[in-house]
């Protein structure tokens, strides 16, 4: 058998191709083997977790409202910052998986399968949230555009709606764009199986051999689809900083709002990969699939998009003191130094210092220490959220109008439930599907020649 | 596909290939000898094979451009008839506004350029493949398969083409 010789020289020397099309089969159709004992455990968590979530959400059903911690002025709170939280999560799915396609860096396929998994389902429990805070959620169908009895239309001059048609668009194309990249490792999966599951995977297979046709019709709608999900993630978390941008509310109402809000959900997002695939390339026994290199790289656009967002921080101060406007001077003096000064503080330490670390190469390939500032962003991030919604809100134009959020069990439920569902989800994909691209690995490494070398 | 109907099994031989080179000179020299209804297996998409076998351009992309077009039209056509169907003033501003309706026009161009893009996939390359054709499960692992529609009198000749090519398994297949 020839030597194996890879056109792109930097993953070579990280290790990863080096092994044979054949092994790359063969290892990640093992990840789909029998659950491990903490694999059980963590789905059980999950579902756990999901279940308070239920719960919560039927006494809300039955009562209304009422439990959760709002107060006037702060009729936005924590489920429309868990919202933004988990609407940016999925955020860095995309980039991995679409902006780096164009932009061929071949890194992206170790990771790019489970990012572009995470992203769908972080968009599934964001597409709750709007539902579960709209109060009545049996009628949420009234903001679709659709002939009711009296022909009255949603208006679409608000920003409201662009959400709704910016999300759903956004879930679907990256279900599309998910299923499609599947399609394939699928075929490759049933043609290792026996049994029943050999049955489930030809039907999802839907005809998959992978002849020359399909592959051409397959490579140019990949290319496609990726030149489509580029924008689209681009538009979606700018249509959500316009849900607040819009608006005249002090610490809302920034032009600086829709490049704030993209650079900080992708930084959360890859939080959040780094946070799901450190445990879970052990847990599926792929370290050697995934390895420091893809952290590395991982964590260096981690420190890009950070850098943007501290910008932003910055800026906002900036222009908020430069406005010379009083009520927005007063809202951003408070987040630092008013009633939730804990949160504004949590939220620069976590994303303004502890990231500072991934400055050091050493820190970048210890998974450990990666692993617990994903952590600190995955706080950071939410807590950014938290302080621009709730402390915007809780001070108004008017001081006699202030007021405070303190959350209840009602908010903390349902958040809890949130991580729940997403965590079920992912489990589930990550036993039932190739969690690492079988044929995108395989498009790197070179497949043998008879005469030796590489062409 | 699974076998919604059985199609007839289209007679011709099958052969496996490890060396991804000799699977290329397998397809040039059946192409120079008159073969061009090959189907060739491959794990992953690959250049060589790409090259050999010159297709045209996938017309997927025509299906992408019409959706997006489509898509685009279709948001603009919906908010602004919408709005005068039932005019209300909001924020006076017009009746109609451009500016906000670009945002629902451009999720629709999205939502509809990818729709039309994978519909024409599974157009092009799941119902109007070809059935019948033979297929082994190594192709989806590590191997090139090449299916060459053959009748009685070229099973022959065709066969030792391929095994002089560096074929690993040649099989034949009656229909």
């Amino acid at each position: 058998m020839a030597t194996i010789v890879s056109h792109s020289p930097a993953p070579v020397e990280e290790g990863h191709p080096t092994l044979t099309h054949g092994e790359v089969t063969r290892d990640v159709v093992a990840t789909l083997g029998p659950a491990t004992r903490g694999y059980v455990l963590l789905l059980l968590g999950a579902v756990s977790l999901f279940l308070i979530g239920i719960a919560t959400f039927t006494i809300l059903l039955k009562d209304g409202l009422g439990h959760a911690g709002y107060n006037p002025p702060i009729f936005w709170s924590v489920y429309i910052t868990t919202f933004v939280f988990w609407v940016g999560i999925g955020h860095a799915g995309t980039l991995i998986s679409a902006i780096l396609f164009l932009f061929r860096s071949p890194w992206r396929t170790a990771v790019y399968r489970s990012t572009e998994a995470m992203t769908v389902f972080a968009v599934m429990t964001a597409g709750l949230f709007p539902i579960i805070h709209i109060g009545r959620q049996w009628v949420f169908y009234w903001l679709l555009p659709y002939p009711n009895q009296r022909y009255l239309w949603p208006n679409f001059k608000s920003p409201l709606i662009w959400d709704v048609f910016a999300i759903s668009t956004y879930l679907t194309v990256s279900t599309t764009f998910l299923v499609f990249g599947l399609l394939p490792d699928v075929a490759a999966v049933r043609d290792k199986v026996s049994g029943w599951r050999k049955t489930i995977y030809t039907w999802s297979s839907v005809g998959w051999r992978g002849t020359d046709n399909q592959w051409r019709h397959y490579s140019r709608a990949y290319l496609y689809l990726a030149a489509l999900a580029t924008p689209l993630v681009l538009s979606v978390h700018s249509v959500v900083s316009w849900d607040f941008a819009s608006s005249i509310v002090p610490g809302w109402h920034g032009t600086i709002f829709a490049p704030y809000f993209v650079a900080g959900a992708i930084y959360s997002g890859i939080g959040m990969v780094l946070t799901l695939i450190i445990p879970l390339r052990r847990a599926l026994r792929i370290e050697h699939l995934i390895t420091e290199y893809h952290f590395d790289n991982l964590a260096k656009l981690t420190l890009l998009t950070r850098s943007i967002l501290l910008y932003a921080y910055a800026m906002e101060y900036f222009v908020a003191w430069y406005s010379g406007n009083i009520f927005e001077q007063t809202t951003f003096f408070r987040r630092a130094f008013g009633p939730q000064w804990w949160a504004g503080w949590t939220m620069i330490i976590c994303n303004a210092f502890v990231s500072q670390l991934l400055w050091f190469r050493k820190i970048r390939r210890n998974v450990t220490s990666l692993f617990v500032i994903s952590i600190f962003i995955n706080i950071g991030m939410w807590f950014e959220r938290y302080v621009i919604i709730v402390s915007s809100l809780s001070n108004d134009y008017v001081p006699w109008a202030w007021g405070i959020l303190n959350p209840t069990w009602a908010d903390w439920g349902i958040l809890a439930g949130s991580f729940g569902w997403f965590g079920m989800w992912f489990l589930l994909f990550a036993k039932n599907f190739p969690i690492v691209a079988i044929q995108e690995i395989k498009e790197m490494i070179p497949m043998p020649r008879r005469r030796g070398g590489h062409h | 596909m699974p076998p919604f109907t059985r199609a007839r099994r289209m007679p011709g031989l099958l052969a496996s290939f490890i060396h991804i080179d000799a699977a290329v000179d397998a397809i040039r020299a059946l192409r120079a000898k008159g073969f061009r209804k090959l189907v060739v297996y491959s794990p992953a998409p690959n250049h060589e094979l790409e090259e050999a076998l010159n297709h045209r351009v996938s017309p997927v992309r025509l299906f992408t451009l019409i959706g997006g077009l489509t898509g685009c039209a279709a948001g603009f056509g919906m908010t602004i008839w919408m709005s005068y169907d039932w005019p209300v003033v909001v924020g006076g501003k017009p009746i109609a506004s451009i500016p906000p309706y670009v945002v629902i026009a451009f999720e629709l161009t999205i939502l509809l350029g990818a729709l039309s893009t994978v519909a024409a996939v599974a157009l092009f390359s799941v119902l109007m493949g070809k059935r019948g054709v033979a297929y082994d499960p190594r192709f989806s692992d590590d191997q090139v398969g090449i299916f060459v529609p053959a009748d009685a009198e070229q099973l022959a000749s065709v066969e030792t083409l391929l095994r002089n090519s560096g074929a690993v398994e040649v099989r034949h297949e009656a229909a």
